[in-house]
């Protein structure tokens, strides 16, 4: 799955916000180019009915969707779909360069678990990734839904979840001298929150993992528990605070970083495929 | 009785009360609780595993903000041999019906049910595997 860095270039370095969503009815590729023009016309209906994003100055939404043949894991994925909105101001013409405002991305990297057990006319791709207004994004959710029978939900991730990823992520083998492995936790039951954001230097965190993980290319949960205790008794040790006891809510690497709220960064693009895989796994049971 | 970990402070070993029912509190949002529970369980005599114990798993209402594989609790719950309950503290009526439970399992283990004992809370969850 040698996906072209450069055509994956436009998914690093940005935050996006993750969906999960549900099978698409009746989703047909060669129809790509039909459901740009419907979109647009949703868009601009939407608008007329005063829920638009700007006010005043006429603005043409432009809309583009487009298969991206390479996004994928293995064949029994589909292909990635990218939707992309532009904001095309009609008052200069001359100047015709459409500003990017909204990107949503359709993927599946690895979804076998949800894609064998589906029947024929469903197009699986479960994991979307959004960047660019909240408007722009409940319109295109609104407008998918209501067209192909599908359902988005925010995902979450748990600091279970977000602890896996820190694991993973920290004991990735970098190249180039990478940022520091930063973990956010918030303290609950306080009158005032409170966060605490830990920072460790990458190679300690990559030498921790390594003398943890049994198997090179396996990760079990108890591996995962004990770098994250070691983690927790190194940070007691100087602070006498139990970071165990609060809610792990962001963690950063210089492979990606991950917010519980849903929204994630791609820094690297050779661990891409991998990340996505973990996202499309994460949206997967949440359907499920 | 309310406490944070085991064992209990010994000063006041001569005015407690025969301990009938020990329920060990483990909030799924908290590592930290699951790792107390396991140091606490170190003081507990043998003789409590024989129904007197259970674990109470709160907070499963929030699936979002598990920091504990529930997995890892239910193999707690065999290798000791005690019933694992879950519940959610957020929501009233769970609250209510799972406060009600705790107090029936604490008037068996107490012997105020007559023809039932703690022993038959160890040979319900044999069952439930075989």
């Amino acid at each position: 799955e040698n996906v072209d860095p450069q055509k994956t270039a436009f998914l690093l370095r940005k935050a996006w916000t993750l969906y999960s969503v549900t099978p698409l009815y009746r989703f047909h590729r060669a129809r790509l180019r039909d459901y740009a023009r419907l979109l647009s016309a949703f868009i601009a209906a939407e608008k007329q009915k005063g829920l638009a994003v700007e006010v005043g100055v006429e603005l043409d939404i432009k809309v583009a969707v487009s298969s991206l043949a390479d996004l994928r894991g293995s064949e029994r994925d589909q292909a990635a779909v990218l939707v992309q909105l532009s904001l095309r101001s009609r008052a200069s013409s001359r100047n015709s360069e459409d500003k990017l405002v909204w990107l949503g991305l359709f993927c599946s990297m690895y979804g076998d678990d949800l894609s064998q057990n589906v029947p024929e006319d469903f197009t699986c791709l479960p994991l979307f990734l959004t960047h660019g207004a909240e408007s722009y994004t409940s319109m295109v959710g609104s407008w998918f839904q209501k067209t192909f029978d599908c359902c988005f939900r925010r995902l979450a991730i748990s600091p279970l979840n977000l602890s896996w990823m820190v694991a993973m992520w920290a004991g990735c083998k970098l190249d180039r001298a990478a940022s520091a492995v930063e973990l956010v936790f918030s303290v609950p039951h306080l009158s005032q929150p409170l966060d605490i954001s830990y920072a460790i230097h990458p190679e300690d965190a990559k030498a921790l993992w390594d003398t943890v993980q049994k198997t090179p290319g396996e990760i079990t949960q108890e591996e995962v528990d004990v770098f994250m205790d070691c983690l927790y008794a190194h940070f007691h040790r100087h602070f006498k605070i139990h970071l165990s006891a609060a809610k792990l809510v962001k963690v950063s690497t210089a492979v990606a970083s991950a917010h519980c709220d849903g929204i994630v960064k791609l820094l690297h693009s050779q661990y891409l495929p991998g990340v996505l895989m973990l996202l499309t796994e994460l949206a997967i049971s949440q359907i499920q | 009785h309310l406490a944070t970990s085991l064992p209990l402070p010994s000063e006041r070993d001569h005015l407690r009360p025969r301990i009938d029912l020990i329920v060990f509190m483990i909030d799924i949002k908290s590592k930290y609780s699951l790792k107390n529970v396991e140091a606490s369980l170190a003081y507990v005599d043998a003789s409590f595993f024989l129904g007197k114990v259970c674990f109470l798993v709160t907070g499963v209402g929030r699936v979002n903000a598990c920091s504990i594989e529930t997995n890892a609790v239910c193999k707690l719950g065999e290798a000791y041999c005690s019933p694992v309950l879950f519940c959610e503290l957020e929501l009233e009526g769970i609250r209510v019906a799972t406060a009600q439970r705790l107090l029936r399992m604490l008037q068996i283990c107490a012997g105020h049910i007559p023809g039932v004992s703690a022993l038959s809370f160890v040979s319900l969850m044999r069952s439930s595997d075989d």
